[in-house]
């Protein structure tokens, strides 16, 4: 009885066997592709890294660009990436967010907004630089913005839209139906269980759409090229109405140059985009670590 | 259990009494359900339901799984309208007005009918905000402290958590957030409170708190209650409807429908000889 019972508990099982190593046989497989992508993306930022670390110092950070490599420097396009940033945040969040809110709170599900939903999923698959033409057609022309930043941040944050928005209705459909209920039986009205409930649980998921969308925005060329943004710039935005230059554009006019140092230099200028982009991606963990508790 | 019920509940010689005095329904009745149909996309899960809810008493509904018990009483306070595929027609009438009118706002019908759902559902706050949240969106205009506790008390659950009053909601055990939404419930002090199974998650200590509670709000509410419990329904309400598959087999005083019921399904299913 004892061992029988003893028996049944062992691994001696041939099929529990082969099932055993069938799942770690997955999980090696796994563990592998996991470590090819890892490994590619360490060898593109070593190369960025052994050219790009010569010309990067201060100095790189605090001028203007020259057509000396010695002299030239980031500064006017880090300026210029960092207003456009800022712009495109204040634009892009609160519309975003705002449809998504509305699309999946408030909205009848009607033929009209299905078919809005459906506009939106395709409009993230369209290619920025025709985004770039509406932005020169729509507010460089027809809104005589000129090729300032705010031409440049409203062209972008078109441009992201669609991926906030649907990131934003994702985290919000995650929020459990019986909250909402808990919230209406009490009196609530849509808005405000809306405000105090689904966005409060819903804002990790939103901020990492943010963080994602704005990280399109940030290395994006080909839209602000389209509406003119400048590749010589010797003096920074004062407004939303200057012109400017950013850094992908930068780095493209550089790489575009048969000289081997300002090949470096674009290098230098994408490891401070990526530095960019870390410090975005830790000020987000920051906020939702902050608001989670 | 079900044996026990019977000897309990069908003294010799009460049926015969019972049937003397024989009570009609006496009360002033808050809310009054006519000819009430509710559908799912179309197909019946409440056929033609009329029964009245007294003022200031215990109605609880009966019947088995699926009769639809939890979507009459969502229909009491416009939380069907959430669901798309719902329609209804028939009359509910609150305190002579009809609730479905156009012109009522089903806001203001759920500041007024509270209720507590099957499944715990506290939000992801702490529980101060979780029981200050809805009098607060209302304007209520005293202290919020106060009335946290006083809820907190009511709902026999102040002592397990007067010491972490701000720790989140979602920490607490399952019973312990029914308990919660029951005080988050009163603390709107709704004129009716409906409540879906609200012990189904609780030890038999808490449900005899719960219990103990319901009697003593009576004196101010009128709660409707629905139970799977026999021995709860007999022992608390003062008025019982049983439903099976949608349709009000039996509406009447508790201690009749329990110990002399007009119907065979009634009582077979009262004491337990079901199916
Ligand atoms: N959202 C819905 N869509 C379609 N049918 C539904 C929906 N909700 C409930 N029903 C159906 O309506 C009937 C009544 O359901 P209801 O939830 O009211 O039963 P109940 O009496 O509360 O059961 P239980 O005691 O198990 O909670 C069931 O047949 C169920 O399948
Ligand atoms: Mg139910």
């Amino acid at each position: 009885m004892n061992q029988s019972s003893d028996n049944a508990l062992n691994t001696s099982d041939r099929h529990l066997q082969r099932r055993h190593r069938k799942a770690s046989l997955f999980s090696s497989f796994c563990a592998l592709i996991t470590f090819m992508g890892v490994a590619l993306l360490a060898l593109l930022l070593y190369q960025v890294c052994v050219d790009g670390i010569k010309w990067l110092d201060i100095q790189f950070l605090t001028s203007f660009p020259s057509r000396f490599p010695a002299r030239a420097g980031i500064l006017s396009a880090l300026v210029g990436t960092l207003w456009l940033i800022s712009l495109i945040a204040l634009i892009a969040i609160p519309i975003g967010v705002a449809t998504a809110l509305y699309l999946e709170e408030f909205s009848k599900k009607n033929r009209l907004n299905r078919l809005i939903e459906l506009n939106i999923s395709n409009l993230a698959g369209v290619p920025s630089i025709v985004y770039g033409i509406i932005g020169l057609a729509l507010f460089v022309r027809g809104l005589n913005l000129e090729r300032s930043l705010i031409s440049g941040a409203l062209t972008m944050s078109l441009l992201i839209l669609p991926v906030i928005i649907i990131a934003s209705r994702e985290a919000i459909k995650t929020v459990p139906m019986s909250i909402r209920h808990a919230a209406f039986a009490l009196g609530a009205t849509r808005w405000q269980t809306a405000w105090a409930h689904v966005l409060p649980a819903s804002f990790p998921g939103i901020l990492t759409g943010v963080i994602l969308a704005l990280s399109r925005a940030i290395g994006e060329t080909a839209p602000l090229i389209m509406i003119g943004g400048l590749t010589y710039v010797a003096f920074l935005p004062d407004g939303p109405m200057d012109s400017f230059t950013a850094m992908p554009i930068q780095i493209y006019n550089w790489v575009a140059r048969p000289q081997h140092e300002f090949h470096q230099l674009a290098a230098s200028a994408i490891i401070v985009l990526l530095a960019v982009l870390l410090i975005m991606n830790a000020a987000a963990i920051v906020i939702r670590h902050k608001t989670e508790r | 259990m079900s044996a026990q019920l019977d000897e309990k509940l069908m003294i010799p010689g009460q049926r015969e009494q019972a049937a003397n005095n024989k009570p009609a329904f006496a009360e002033e009745s808050i809310l009054n359900l006519d000819q009430v149909n509710i559908y799912y996309s179309g197909k019946a899960a409440i056929k033609e339901v009329s029964f009245p809810i007294a003022k200031q008493k215990i109605t609880s509904l009966i019947g088995p799984s699926g009769c639809g018990k939890s979507t009459l009483l969502r229909s009491l306070n416009r939380m069907n309208d959430f669901i798309p595929e719902v329609t209804m027609d028939g009359l509910f009438t609150y305190n002579g007005q009809n609730l479905n009118a156009p012109s009522v706002d089903p806001v203001e019908v759920r500041r007024h009918i509270g209720m507590v759902f099957q499944k715990p559902n506290p939000f992801p706050k702490t529980i101060y905000k979780n029981i200050a949240w809805g009098p607060n969106i209302n304007g209520y205009q005293k202290s919020l402290d106060e009335l946290v506790e006083h809820s907190l008390k009511q709902a026999a659950l102040w002592d397990e958590v007067k010491d972490r009053l701000h720790e989140s909601a979602l920490s607490l055990s399952g019973g312990q957030q029914q308990r919660l939404c029951i005080a988050r419930a009163l603390a709107m002090e709704p004129d009716i409170l409906l409540m879906d199974e609200p012990c189904s998650a609780l030890d038999p200590i808490s449900t005899a708190h719960i219990e103990d509670l319901l009697f003593e709000l009576k004196t101010r509410y009128t709660i409707v209650i629905v139970t799977h419990n026999m021995q709860q329904a007999a022992r608390i309400s003062d008025y019982t409807a049983f439903l099976e598959s949608g349709e009000l087999i039996e509406f009447g005083v508790t201690e009749q429908l329990f110990t002399m019921p007009q119907k065979q399904r009634t009582e077979e299913y009262v004491t337990g000889r079901f199916g």
